[in-house]
């Protein structure tokens, strides 16, 4: 990657919109974060032309370590082509010149809200994910600088609240998205509202995996080979969702999957989240049960559309 | 016997001047209780906040002996080695139970959370504790899963004793832990307060303006008045007979009143 300074596309912007003072700064960050795993840094954030809701702390990242070499691929709940995805990456092919791909295995850079790929992600990519709330703790403990004595004195008995609550409550722990993590064997973390189903691939990743928090101004990290662990009880193990079915159109298992609707008689079929990997599964052959209906319903490959 | 708590010359003032308690020493010693009684404004509360390790004195020190350590000053200890003898040996009881209560989690939550702050991990120990000590407290098991704002004033205080003692405290403050409930209430609180602290062999701090709450629970008893102790003894002695003017008066209009 590099940060030479470059004239933007159409000459309004510096590379990749961000000045060069404001990327050092969060570079600058950003090292930190990858110093101490999971710990939340401050940082002081840009406002960006945009509003939070589109994940600004995940593209003041993007934006601060691109490089013109970069190829990039965006994910908004699994998908490459809902409004925030092509939105963002048209941002970045605008003011940076940037490549941009739908291919997990092409993209050196990944933007995600919501998802990790199905695919294991090499060392040479790096994972950003946007974080509307950083703050694992937020909702048990609203003090700000007591939170921040409870992550520094390893403090968490409170964390193990929640899931003692959904337990007493539900039987089992409901927390379903934004599952709390351990991380390193030391910071307690938010993986962003992730499935459940994503947080074993946090552990051992290849990928650097970096968060940005645009609204809170925090930003934290996730080295490439780090123990993570989501929490749990002794006698209620961490379970991540299973499906007992297999993706409708590809036939993947072990994959999370998507409801959709088809019509409006109560028709519907589960599908992968994960667009890319499904429709590269279907370009390799495989099929589902419903695969047949796939073209019909614009289940078609989607790669150069936009 | 080694003392647990000590208090040297303990003194505190507020910024602007304002004196909140002076040169006060006492010694505690384990499985003892000891009450602190005295008009409003007396100091009591000030005393307390600087023997349990929420406000600094400006002068004396306060030792606490954590664990057979010997005497050691409680304000030298660092921060996170001070919070947690907040939540493993020590236990403060608020006034108010929403202070020392987390509104928005269950009865068993919060009982069970100073368990789990130690690190436990097992869901069915934990609750299983939980329900032993709400139990203990008189609260019906059924409501083991409720809010606490669904409950009355007085079991709102009873699951805050309980959230407490599951990490056997070595020591407890207790700041009008009967203020605010009904008579009635307070009679029923004060008995089970009694049983809970001589079954565990617990010591107790017990801040109160109410004389019938430490002639039940306190073997000692210092009388505080502007800021300074004007006497200090065993609980029946002070009461039956006070020495000093003022433990007179405050004694003699409990008995008026
Ligand atoms: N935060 C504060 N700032 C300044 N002065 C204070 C503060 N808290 C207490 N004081 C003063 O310190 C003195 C002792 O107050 P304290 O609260 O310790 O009395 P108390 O015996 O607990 O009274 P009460 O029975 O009404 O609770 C009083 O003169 C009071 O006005
Ligand atoms: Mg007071």
């Amino acid at each position: 990657m590099n940060s030479r300074a470059f004239h933007s596309v159409d000459g309004t912007y510096n590379f990749a919109y961000l000045d060069e003072q404001t990327k050092r700064m969060i570079r600058r960050t950003l090292l930190k974060a990858i110093a101490v795993p999971g710990y939340q840094v401050p940082f002081g954030g840009r406002e960006m032309p945009m509003a939070y809701g589109w994940g600004t702390g995940g593209i003041q990242i993007t934006a601060s370590i691109i490089g013109r070499d970069d190829t990039l691929k965006v994910i908004d709940q699994g998908a490459d082509d809902t409004t925030n995805a092509v939105s963002i990456r048209r941002f970045f092919r605008r003011v940076a010149g940037v490549q941009t791909t739908e291919e997990t295995s092409k993209a050196t850079l990944i933007q995600t809200r919501h998802r990790i790929p199905e695919k294991q992600l090499t060392e040479k990519q790096i994972l950003v994910y946007q974080v509307p709330q950083p703050e694992p703790l937020w909702k048990l403990e609203p003090r700000e600088v007591e939170t921040r004595k409870l992550h520094a004195y390893s403090e968490y008995g409170l964390m193990h609240v929640k899931l003692y609550e959904d337990i007493s409550r539900h039987g089992e722990i409901i927390t379903t998205y934004d599952y709390p993590v351990e991380v390193n064997a030391r910071h307690i973390m938010s993986p962003s509202p992730i499935p459940k189903f994503d947080n074993p691939k946090m552990a051992m990743m290849p990928a650097l995996q970096l968060f940005g928090a645009g609204r809170e101004k925090r930003i934290y990290a996730i080295p490439p080979y780090t123990r993570v662990r989501s929490l749990d009880f002794d006698d209620h193990p961490f379970k991540p969702q299973r499906f007992d079915k297999p993706c409708a159109l590809c036939g993947a298992e072990e994959v999370f999957l998507d409801e959709v609707i088809l019509d409006d008689k109560g028709d519907h079929m589960f599908v992968c989240s994960d667009s890319d990997h499904c429709r590269e599964r279907r370009a390799a052959g495989h099929t589902g049960s419903r695969a047949s209906d796939a073209a019909d319903m614009g289940f078609v490959p989607t790669e150069g559309l936009n | 016997m080694n003392a647990l708590l000590e208090a040297q010359s303990v003194g505190h003032s507020y910024a602007g001047g304002q004196l909140g308690c002076e040169d006060v020493s006492f010694r505690l010693y384990p499985g003892e209780v000891l009450g602190v009684v005295g008009e409003s404004g007396s100091g009591k509360s000030t005393l307390l906040g600087c023997l349990s390790g929420m406000i600094e004195p400006s002068q004396g020190s306060v030792r606490f002996d954590a664990g057979g350590q010997g005497l050691r000053d409680v304000f030298s200890l660092s921060e996170p080695e001070r919070r947690l003898l907040m939540r493993t040996d020590w236990g403060i009881v608020r006034q108010n139970p929403r202070d020392g209560l987390r509104m928005n989690v269950s009865a068993g939550g919060n009982v069970g959370e100073r368990l789990m702050a130690v690190g436990a991990r097992n869901y069915t120990e934990i609750r299983g504790e939980a329900l032993d000590w709400l139990t203990r407290v008189e609260i019906p098991s059924g409501r083991i899963d409720d809010l606490p704002r669904t409950f009355s004033g007085g079991m709102q205080q009873r699951v805050q004793i309980a959230r407490i003692l599951v990490s056997k405290p070595r020591l407890v403050f207790m700041d009008e832990p009967t203020g605010g409930l009904d008579v009635s209430v307070q009679a029923r609180l004060l008995d089970l307060l009694r049983g809970l602290v001589r079954d565990l062999g617990v010591a107790a701090v017990v801040v109160t303006h109410d004389l019938a709450v430490v002639r039940l629970l306190s073997d000692r008893l210092m009388v505080m008045r502007q800021g300074r102790v004007v006497e200090s003894g065993l609980t029946d002695q002070v009461l039956d007979d006070p020495q000093h003017p003022y433990s007179q008066l405050l004694v003699s209009s409990v008995l008026q009143a």
